[in-house]
């Protein structure tokens, strides 16, 4: 409850867990409030936001409702960000625990490898996996999350690496404690934390390196994704620039909310450290 | 004795106060102290007795949200808690300087030694560039380094802990200052070094004639350098007054507590030990290898060598030497932390050793451990009760059965058996040990291995530790293995004693014969480093 | 010399990476629909399966994987990366061709990142709490937040279509031949934008870090030393604290070398800059496996070479290495 107090007391995350209900309450009612198909011909292209009361946000270049697009892409964004994310922390946990706890050539094999992930620009292994496996939604989210896991697996790794000789861990061992009661028992619970913390960062970047992929018309074309409408509105960029702008600002809101939710966890969870 | 000589810096009534929410409103509270050029002060506390705390107000360096709120910092005919920031900046330094507890983290990383020493000329003097060098190199003569050029020119990772606190006291020392205050400087060397820091500071402080304000917790260092004394106890002045006065004639009952609570130097008379033996080391050695890639630049360090002890059943073995004598390695191979690279491990006719890391786990229930660090000790995730009951659930207890057995162990150690429900951080240093010591003793082993187990605690609560121990070791038959750095700990708790130097055992027997009659050189020399050596053998051994 | 030979041990142990990632990237293209040959039959507006049979001997595409994989990498030794099929040229000689492209984006983002998060970072960890850091930390958090595409667009709209003040897209002004300083102040202002876009996310970055670093720093022990002696806090920041808090700085430039080539690909795609990530995407769409192969070799390599040089200034900065391993 302590923590829960501590959340609270801090005005940007509080605005960042607002701004996060918002996007989610879109996802949630955008069959309700749009209940045909958001990719579906609606009216006349390119019609001006507020011009009909019947497209608040306008339509783009093929006479689709704009407002209803940014509704459902809400629900791809979250989609994309949680799963994305799961993945990637859940392969990042495994490899940076079992890396950080044996040490030794186990630790060097599995950090080569996470060293090659991280030496391949992340976006360049996505284009890859994207050309190999083609573009439908769940290639796509599963791509993010393969190329997402290093980080959460090196930060793992080295908070194993600070615990696994701390006292209470060597207590455990001369107690007669099992290698995975040590690692998942003993040592995960106070190497979570920051992963967890961090894995709202892993989400901020799938949201945007799936909205990158749409933009170059790389993601599913079959989804009403962010992305997409961006490099849609492109091709009418001179003159009807919001069908560009509206998408971005949604973007640009979801992984702020994301942003200043995982800052207030941090500091809520670290008092200490409030204000870093 | 220089009661005559007039105050060089006085506290009237000082106050500090903590911003709101802290466990009390005063850091410190109308503390007032006086001290002249040519003495040495020491403030003795306990952690929390607002003794740094001090020194921080005195240089008006105080953490955000702490300030001073009365009395007066009088220092050179001028109240230092008056004076603008420009101006304080000009007596830091110069008029008062400091030295720290932990020299490796108080000096910069980055830079060179004579770099850092040289700032204090380039802040508050007008010398330039080779005038500055030359001074700093007389400088670091005088501390007594060894090369003071070559010193100069490294960065404090390349010095010994010592050589860091003598370039400590050099740029302390760079302007002659009328007052140095040293904040614990000792307590993070070792013994041997701490004692020539201590004749260090002696020698120059008499040679300057400068007012030195020193900041301890430890009892042997005050009788080993103070002139005067005062004793704080939460943020108050309780006793002040002659070195000789408060040492052998303690008013305040606090203080009496203080000093009652450091172990004398002599041992107790010996107990009559087993013929029995329980435990056998035999040529144990443990090498490791660090850095080195494709098997170039490794570094081996032997960091046990061929170690040959034998513990009687019911006896305690004390296990002696500084930082890096190996001793904890050799804990950690006996319990099988760590796996020795060759050697017997004897207990009760099965070699440790040798087992397999399944039968190991299973022999755990024989040997266990208490560590150093009431704090690290304890998975702060899991209520304390929990944590005396894993033992006997991992080896087949039934959970209910093993949590019940848990509120016996906790009243057996002392502590509230309705405390079993709390999370570790609600405990004290000295509770959460108990707690330690009650989940070791949950597996009811014949052999305890404690491993530096009271050298975090303040000495009132590390006496009680002691008693504890003693009293469990006589009802439950215990054989310890007790590692530490203290010789005075040693004294009152070993039958027996190793005294440990670079990996080796260099000497070893019953305790009394070893401290009263050393043999080895290097035992010797450890014996005579303590602080306040007198100090604790003219006082009789108390009952622990 | 000491830190050469730690840098050239470091280079060393990145060729088993390197040889990782090609080996898992080649294997990984096994997998895709369709070869070279398929991509140049296309290009040449189809063909019957007997040229194409001849084709794929020709490139030795109807060996066995493993020996193509070894024919590959023997070739990569010899500095030849194949042929590009869409390009009618080497695969080298198209990656030379954009390469410098990618070099001077990124070189030029990550200078505006470094120094201007740097300033920022102080500014914000000096007035921590107050107004200042507040408005810093808040922008660089909307920073990023921003995608760069999106603001690249944006910002091709204010500056280049409504204010008209600097070119919406390419390496320089096609229309008139220019020479010496002129074409460098033309390249220069056709970089503004572009620099900006990519360099953004870094800004928010580095600002964060270098400010979380200072913070960190100022309560070291060294820290309050140094007030102890005497000085003021400017020098307290600028003689002790700045050197430290750079150092994971520098870190980060090597960890994040990867991120901003792969920024570059959507950031060349905003701006139709000739560069090496509108390459990768435009190997991608047209199926030309052995330039994104190649692509993926030059990057891997521009990585460590980034690191390499991150590893020098690291042990400049840092007596402590040397002494190490």
């Amino acid at each position: 409850m302590a923590f829960v107090r501590a959340y609270f007391r801090s005005p940007p995350a509080v605005i960042g867990l607002f701004l996060l209900l918002c996007v989610i309450a879109m996802a949630v009612s955008a069959g309700w409030f749009f209940p045909r198909d958001p990719l579906a011909l609606a009216g006349r292209p390119l019609v001006w936001p507020f011009a009909n009361p019947r497209f608040p946000l306008g339509t783009d270049n093929s006479g689709r409702d704009i407002a209803a697009q940014i509704f459902y892409g809400a629900r791809i964004s979250l989609l994309i960000g949680g799963v994305a994310t799961v993945i990637a922390v859940i392969i990042g946990i495994v490899i940076g625990a079992v890396s950080g706890y044996y040490g030794g050539w186990v630790d060097n094999v599995l950090m080569r490898i996470t060293e090659a992930f991280q030496t391949l620009p992340n976006f360049l292994l996505l284009l890859v996996l994207v050309a190999v496996f083609g573009s439908n939604i769940t290639t796509v989210i599963i791509a993010i999350g393969i190329v997402s896991w290093p980080a959460p697996a090196r930060l793992t790794r080295a908070e194993f690496l600070s615990l696994r000789n701390r006292e209470f861990v060597q207590a455990g061992r001369t107690l007669g404690l099992k290698d995975m009661k040590l690692i998942f028992g003993e040592i995960l619970p106070n190497a979570l934390p920051p992963v967890i913390v961090y894995a709202s960062v892993v989400m901020a970047v799938s949201i945007l390196l799936e909205s990158a992929l749409a933009f170059l018309r790389l993601s599913d074309p079959n989804v009403a994704s962010w992305g997409n409408l961006i490099g849609l509105g492109r091709d009418v960029l001179r003159v009807q620039w919001y069908v560009s702008a509206i998408p971005g600002i949604a973007i640009l809101v979801t992984v702020l909310a994301v942003s200043l939710v995982g800052q207030g966890l941090n500091d809520a969870l670290n008092p200490r450290l409030k204000g870093r | 004795m220089t009661d005559a000589s007039p105050a060089v810096l006085t506290l009237d009534a000082l106050s500090v106060r903590l911003p709101a929410g802290a466990d009390r409103p005063h850091a410190m509270k109308d503390v007032s102290l006086a001290i002249s050029s040519n003495e040495i002060l020491c403030v003795v506390g306990e952690s929390g007795s607002g003794k740094s705390m001090t020194a921080n107000a005195i240089m008006r360096l105080l953490p955000g949200g702490v300030e001073i709120d009365g009395g007066k910092v009088l220092f050179d005919g001028r109240d230092l808690t008056q004076l603008t920031e420009a101006e304080m900046r000009d007596v830091r330094g110069a008029g008062i300087a400091m030295i720290f507890q932990e020299p490796m983290t108080a000096l910069n990383p980055l830079r060179t030694i004579g770099d850092q020493i040289g700032e204090m000329f380039a802040i508050h003097t007008k010398l330039k560039g080779a005038a500055i060098t030359e001074r700093v190199l007389s400088l670091l003569e005088e501390v007594r380094i060894p090369d003071p050029k070559l010193a100069a020119r490294a960065y404090p990772h390349e010095l010994s802990g010592g050589q860091r606190q003598r370039a400590m006291i050099a740029m302390a020392l760079a302007l002659d200052p009328k007052v140095l205050i040293a904040d614990e400087p000792t307590t993070a060397l070792d013994v041997t070094t701490q004692a020539q820091i201590l004749a260090l500071i002696r020698d120059l402080q008499a040679r300057k004639g400068t007012a030195v304000l020193f900041i301890t917790h430890d009892f042997g260092v005050v009788a080993e350098i103070a002139d005067r004394v005062a004793v704080m106890q939460h943020g108050l002045v309780v006793e002040q007054g002659p070195a000789a006065q408060i040492l052998d004639d303690p008013q305040h009952p606090y203080t009496k507590q203080l000093i009652a609570a450091v172990p004398p130097l002599k041992a107790p008379p010996p107990r009559p030990l087993s013929g029995e033996t329980i435990l056998a080391v035999e040529h144990v050695s443990k090498t490791f290898r660090t850095g080195g890639f494709l098997g170039r630049g490794v570094r081996v360090t032997h960091a046990v060598k061929d170690v040959t002890l034998s513990l009687p059943k019911g006896g305690t073995i004390g296990i002696v030497g500084e930082s890096g004598s190996g001793k904890s390695t050799l804990a950690r191979c006996i319990v099988r932390l760590i796996d020795p690279d060759t050697g017997v491990i004897n207990l009760n006719g099965r070699d440790l050793a040798k087992l397999s890391r399944e039968e190991m786990r299973r022999a755990t229930r024989h040997i266990q451990m208490v560590f150093q660090d009431p704090f690290a000790s304890l998975n702060p995730r899991r209520k304390a009760g929990e944590l005396v009951a894993q033992g006997p659930i991992v080896h087949g207890m039934d959970r209910a059965e093993a949590l019940a057995k848990a509120k016996e162990l906790f009243s057996l150690v002392g502590l509230d058996p309705a405390a079993t429900d709390r999370y570790p951080h609600e405990f004290s240093g000295g509770q959460r040990q108990r707690i330690g010591l009650a989940r070791a003793l949950a597996l009811q082993p014949e052999v305890l291995v404690a491993d530096e187990a009271v050298s975090a605690l303040d000495v009132s609560v590390q006496a009680q530790v002691l008693r504890l121990l003693a009293e469990l070791r006589q009802r439950l038959g215990l054989s310890i293995v007790f590692i530490t750095h203290d010789l005075r700990v040693a004294a009152q708790v070993c039958d027996l004693v190793a005294v440990m130097k670079n990996g080796e055992v260099v000497e070893a027997g019953p305790i009394g014969k070893v401290f009263g009659d050393p043999q080895h050189p290097y035992t010797q020399a450890l014996l005579a480093s303590i602080p306040g050596r007198e100090f604790g053998v003219k006082r009789e051994a108390v009952s622990v | 010399m000491h830190i050469l030979r730690l840098a050239g041990r470091r280079l060393a142990a990145s060729i088993p990476t390197l040889i990782l990632i090609l080996v898992g990237v080649f294997l990984l293209l096994q997998l895709a629909p369709g070869d070279t040959v398929d991509a140049m039959m296309a290009q040449m507006g189809g063909g019957d399966a007997r040229t194409a049979e001849d084709l794929r001997r020709f490139y030795g595409l109807d060996l066995s994987v493993t020996a193509q994989l070894g024919n590959y990498l023997w070739r990569l030794i010899r500095f030849d990366l194949g042929f590009s099929a869409i390009y009618g040229k080497p695969v080298a000689q198209v990656i030379a061709e954009r390469l410098p492209a990618t070099i001077l984006l990124m070189t030029a983002s990550l200078s505006f990142a470094f120094f201007f998060g740097i300033v920022f970072g102080v500014i914000a960890a000096r007035g921590v709490n107050r107004w200042p850091d507040t408005l810093i930390s808040t922008l660089g958090l909307i920073f990023y937040a921003t995608p760069s595409f999106w603001f690249g667009l944006m910002a091709i709209v204010v500056f280049s279509i409504y204010l008209q003040w600097l070119p919406a897209g390419g390496l320089s002004d096609i229309t008139q031949v220019k020479e010496g300083i002129w074409l460098v102040l033309d390249t220069a202002r056709h970089l503004v934008l572009p620099t900006l876009t990519l360099g953004l996310i870094f800004l928010a970055i580095y600002l964060r870090i270098m400010r979380a670093s200072m913070l960190e720093v100022l309560t070291l022990d060294f820290v309050r030393t140094a007030r102890a002696k005497g000085l003021d806090e400017t020098r307290v920041v600028v003689r002790h604290v700045l050197r430290n808090a750079l150092l994971p700085m520098v870190t980060l430039i090597g960890l994040q070398a990867g991120t901003m080539l792969g920024g570059s690909v959507v950031v060349e795609s905003v701006f139709s800059l000739p560069g090496l990530g509108r390459l990768a995407y435009e190997s991608v769409v047209q199926r030309d496996l052995n330039t994104l192969l190649g692509i993926i070799f030059v990057s891997a390599l521009l990585v460590i070479a980034v690191n390499f040089v991150v590893d020098l200034v690291y042990a400049r900065l840092d007596p402590r290495i040397k002494t190490e391993g």
